[in-house]
């Protein structure tokens, strides 16, 4: 817990790097999450209603900045997450995920991170960005 | 424009149990890298009471109630013009396989932008559990575009 003791503004989170998204992971998570959008998965309905591709779920990618945080703390520790969804994220695309602490806050006994959220490929063009409010660990009396 | 008056009509609140299959689908899925979320000797190991529900994974849930279309078929909404926005979850309470999870989704607000090419609304669902203990606040919105001489 020394970590959350120090932790300041600026402060990464560790970053979360899933493989290139592809098809197989698109009808994974269209039958995972029962999201049967068919534009996620049949790329003859993706071209008929006007996009080259199927593109991924925009929750498929905060899903994955879920991780982000439940890798650096309890799940009940997070007190909140909001995104935007800000480009849409195409097949063979790198998608990288990360956390930077805006602020810590101390509030009565508690102290929390606020925490900016990004997804990103390659180029670092930005597909989703957002916020969490995470409760940080109390140290040891 | 979508009718105003909607702001605050509450939907028909549903029931969704939470299935351990389902979850570890969606762990698998989303290149989950915590065994917590698919195995439930490491889950125990950890102190949960189960599986738990990932952060993300209520608003799947609430897609599984009787009438996913609900809001869209309310305010008449194409679905071809739809874009997902925002999402933002406010917890209260963790879930786990086997709970049996009560959705009561409500229109928060409908707003627009540029003279009305583009319209907003807001949904807002309150989770509760089997023991009525409130468990997330989920915040869908839903962005209708208007193409330039289409008729709203």
């Amino acid at each position: 817990m020394k970590a959350f003791e120090s932790l300041q503004a600026g402060a990464e989170l560790p970053v979360f790097e899933p493989e290139p998204v592809s098809r197989l992971v698109l009808a994974l998570y269209c039958g995972a999450s029962g999201d049967h959008n068919p534009i996620h998965v049949d790329t003859d309905y993706a071209r008929a209603a006007g996009v080259q591709d199927v593109f991924a779920h925009g929750m498929l990618s905060m899903a994955w900045l879920g991780h982000v945080l439940t890798r650096w703390v309890p799940q009940h520790a997070i007190r909140s997450m909001d995104v935007r969804f800000a480009a849409i994220t195409r097949v063979g695309e790198r998608i990288r995920c990360g956390g930077r602490v805006i602020e810590v806050v101390e509030q009565a006994t508690e102290r929390l991170a606020r925490v900016a959220l990004t997804c990103t490929n390659e180029q670092g063009e930005l597909k989703l960005e957002g916020e969490a409010l995470i409760l940080l660990p109390q140290e040891a009396p | 424009m979508i009718d105003k008056r909607f702001i605050g009509h509450a939907l028909e609140p549903f029931s969704v149990a939470v299935e351990p299959g389902r979850l570890r689908f969606f762990a698998k899925a989303t290149s989950q890298p915590d065994p917590v979320y698919a195995d439930e000797a490491a889950a125990h190991a950890a102190g949960h009471r189960g599986l738990p529900v990932p952060p993300t994974f209520l608003f799947c849930l609430e897609m599984d109630g009787p009438n996913p279309a609900a809001v869209r078929e309310l305010l008449g909404l194409d679905y071809r013009f739809l874009l997902h926005g925002e999402q933002g979850f406010r917890y209260h309470a963790m879930a786990y396989a086997g709970d049996v999870l009560t959705f009561a989704p409500r229109i928060e607000n409908i707003w627009d932008k540029k003279g009305g090419m583009l319209e907003f609304v807001a949904r807002v669902t309150r989770v509760s559990n089997q023991a009525g203990a409130h468990v997330a606040d989920l915040r869908f919105v839903t962005v209708v575009r208007h193409p330039i001489g289409a008729s709203a």
